[in-house]
């Protein structure tokens, strides 16, 4: 565990004051961000993300299995977080501590409950078999704000996923088979599904051929800590680990909220709470432009 | 049957487009982590590992400790989406024992008595993995053990020869793993010839043995080469672009 | 130039034949030949062949000033932690104060940040420091950063040139520690210009010609200087 030095700690507050931060930057800027996708031949979409020097790289892969008896048309998501020890001395092998569990359950609620992936998309046969989409999170420098880190990697991945019906159509049965394509079909012409899909061919008739899985426009989180009385987005590890709280946000680009995380065992009063929002929204329309950017578009 | 897949032609052409004695393009980049003390990106083929360092540091838990000297662990891991069917995080047996066998060939090259009562730790993550993993997993390793400043006799190098369609050859792809004869990875010490690291499975005759761990210990040559470039980027050619 | 030639070794690189050449840091000997053990400069002085390290942890030698982060406090020790492979004791019969048993943590509790001295090593590299010195005191107020210890001797420089410059143009109080630390206390914009110094030393530390450059990029936006 590493100790934090009380000299750090009041020199880092101490520039708070002045409205500085150690490495230069003002409150609410961001370090540098870097995004970089299909990096990892293997996996069916794979982004790399640096903020600042914190490093870290999702892979999306896919599968076919069953779906869950209560929504029998529906494909499945699930995301997991390895915190590996090459990417901090405090990390230890093992298996995954609350910390991992925690940013793992926040990124996939991002992904799940804004409705990012179009599930209703990915049933082949209605109860019986669905396409999977894993997400995993392999974190590889830890310099602060993994929440940010991850779940920009994350959606970088999955908006440059293709779903391998090439691989897989040979699994399937004749049966499987035509309901997949008469399931394709129905689903990209039925009007009033969200057709403007953020990476989404939907012209796309051909069932053997791999697609981009279809995704909307996702929202963007933006994390900041708390520092004795002072808001600062984007935190280095050196601010993280005397930080007394943080607050993650996502935004969507109507400025709507869609999905929140305090962590730490501060607390926040209601006006810093609204600071929070108002920076995560004019940082979230930044990151929304490197993202998309970083897609192609 | 194994043997029916057609891995090699009659030219000695692979599927890959490869010679037999041809290795698959490795591509090595020192010292690309912040928070690690030592790193290595290396690719290798479609392998693509990278690895950091940490240590010497204090070997925890206590009762772990060598009075004498340090322990060198490597902890070998591949990411879920590294393969073609993803894998479930976290170790495997198969993980388990490459760990092992790394661990014992660093540990020989690492002059850990200089270190007692420490641990060097070696983290290596596979990321997209094309057969020969651990081969590439140790050369990256000692790479990243420079980067390090850990003090060493050598710099370690892992090679895998093998044999399909009868005929010996180097570096195997994935499909000449899946499909071929026999699979020889070793680690050497380019230095002294050492052997560090040894495993075989398949089917060799005593001569084809003999071909195939020359043949091997021919590569793992070549690829010193590459790990020194790759230092010597880092470190010489850097501060001589300073100074122009 | 300088006769210390800037020559990158890698560990196994031969350096030399004994009894040519003697062995010195950072070598080992095999066969009657001389190998460099770790990534650094070639450095021969009279016969004897040296590696400086360009990276590597600290390794404390006994008598090193060190800059430590007290780690935690026992009834009559604490331990601290002076970025080695081991944590270091600082026993209180090793302070400057009188003590009563158990008291320790009124003087020193974790966090704190001490200049001290390394005092003794045994063979299991079991560290003792100690506050007992004039120079030695427990830090307050400034800033702390870590640069890569082998640089140290560029960071002091030949007779304490580059360390007096970076004083000179930032007037700042630096405590430079052996163990990849520096204390730096100031007014904010000097300290991060020690820091900028600094950063600019470990990716250089090879080269010709720092000194000079240090000095160009402090002189800059210096203030005044005396």
């Amino acid at each position: 565990m590493t100790i934090v030095p009380i000299i750090k700690r009041d020199y880092i507050i101490k520039l708070a004051e002045q409205g500085k931060r150690i490495d230069g930057r003002d409150f609410v800027n961001y370090r540098k961000i870097e995004i970089e996708t299909n990096v990892v031949n293997k996996a069916e979409g794979s982004a790399r993300v640096k903020i600042g020097n914190t490093q870290v790289l999702c892979g999306i892969k896919m599968g076919i299995g069953e779906p869950f008896p209560d929504t029998p048309t529906t494909g499945v998501m699930s995301t997991a977080a390895e915190f590996v020890p090459m990417a901090s001395p405090d990390f230890e092998s093992g298996p995954p501590r609350e910390d991992a569990i925690e940013l793992a359950r926040v990124v996939d609620r991002g992904v799940r409950e804004s409705q990012v992936i179009q599930l209703e998309k990915l049933c082949i046969t209605p109860g019986e078999k669905v396409w999977l989409v894993f997400i995993d999170i392999h974190i590889l420098d830890y310099d602060g704000n993994l929440f940010d880190a991850a779940s920009l990697a994350a959606l970088a991945a999955l908006l440059t996923t293709k779903v391998p019906v090439s691989r897989f159509l040979k699994d399937l049965n004749e049966r499987d088979r035509d309901s997949w394509q008469e399931r394709l079909l129905e689903l990209y012409t039925i009007p009033g599904i969200d057709e403007v899909a953020f990476g989404t061919d939907v012209a796309n008739k051909n069932p053997i051929e791999d697609f981009p899985l279809p995704m909307i426009e996702p929202p963007v989180s933006c994390t900041a800590v708390k520092i004795n009385d002072f808001i600062l987005f984007d935190p280095c590890f050196d601010e993280e680990i005397i930080a007394d709280v943080r607050l993650t946000v996502a935004t969507d680009h109507n400025g709507d909220i869609r999905a929140m995380q305090k962590g730490l065992s501060g607390s926040f009063s209601r006006e810093e709470i609204q600071k929070v929002i108002k920076g995560a929204l004019d940082n979230g329309q930044e990151i929304r432009k490197i993202l998309s950017h970083s897609i192609g578009k | 049957m194994k043997s029916d897949i057609k891995l090699i032609n009659n030219e000695g052409k692979r599927n890959d487009g490869r010679g037999p004695k041809d290795i698959r393009k490795i591509k090595i980049e020192a010292g690309v982590l912040h928070r690690a003390d030592g790193s290595c990106y290396l690719e290798w083929g479609g392998n693509k590992i990278l690895v950091a360092v940490y240590g010497p540091r204090e070997a925890v838990p206590r009762h772990t400790q060598n009075p004498l000297k340090a322990n060198v662990q490597a902890r070998y891991n591949m990411a879920a989406f590294s393969v073609e069917d993803r894998k479930r995080p976290g170790p495997d047996r198969r993980s388990v024992e490459i760990s092992k066998v790394i661990s014992e060939a660093l540990e020989k090259i690492v002059l850990t008595e200089q270190f007692p009562r420490a641990s060097i730790d070696v983290c290596i993550e596979v990321l997209d993995a094309e057969a020969g993993t651990r081969c590439a997993g140790l050369t990256a390793a000692g790479v990243a053990l420079i980067d390090a400043g850990i003090p060493m006799r050598d710099i370690p190098v892992a090679c895998a020869a093998g044999k399909i369609n009868g005929q010996v050859v180097l570096d195997l792809g994935k499909e000449e793993d899946n499909f071929g004869d026999a699979d020889l990875p070793i680690a050497i010490s380019p230095r002294t010839g050492e052997v560090l690291l040894l495993q075989m499975d398949g089917h060799l005759t005593y001569d084809e043995f003999n071909e195939a761990f020359d043949l091997a210990v021919q590569g793992c040559h070549k690829i010193s080469e590459i790990q020194k470039k790759a230092i010597m980027d880092k470190y010489q050619n850097a501060a001589a672009e300073v100074n122009e | 130039m300088s006769n210390e030639g800037r020559q990158v070794v890698i560990p196994g690189q031969i350096l030399g034949e004994f009894p040519t050449f003697k062995p010195g840091r950072g070598t080992f000997v095999e066969n009657q030949k001389i190998y460099a053990e770790r990534l650094g400069v070639l450095n021969i002085q009279d016969t004897f062949i040296n590696i400086i390290p360009l990276k590597g942890r600290y390794d404390p030698i006994v008598g090193d000033f060190v800059i430590g982060v007290v780690e935690e406090a026992s009834a009559s020790h604490w331990m601290v932690d002076i970025n080695a492979p081991y944590p270091a004791m600082l026993h209180v019969h090793e302070v400057p104060w009188e003590i009563e048993f158990a008291d320790t943590e009124k003087y020193l509790n974790t966090g704190d940040t001490i200049l001290a001295k390394v005092l003794t090593i045994d063979e299991s590299k079991k560290l003792q420091i100690t506050l007992n010195d004039r120079n030695l005191f427990k830090l307050k107020g400034g800033h702390l950063i870590e640069f890569e210890p082998s640089v140290y001797r560029r960071i002091m420089g030949k007779k304490y040139s580059m360390i007096e410059i970076i004083q000179k143009y930032t007037r700042c109080r630096i405590k430079v520690g052996k163990n990849g630390r520096i204390w730096i206390d100031g007014d904010a914009e000097g300290i991060e210009r020690v820091a900028q110094a600094i950063s600019k030393i470990e990716s250089e530390a090879i080269t010709f010609g720092l000194t000079d450059r240090i000095e160009e990029l402090l002189k800059k936006d210096a203030k005044d200087v005396r």
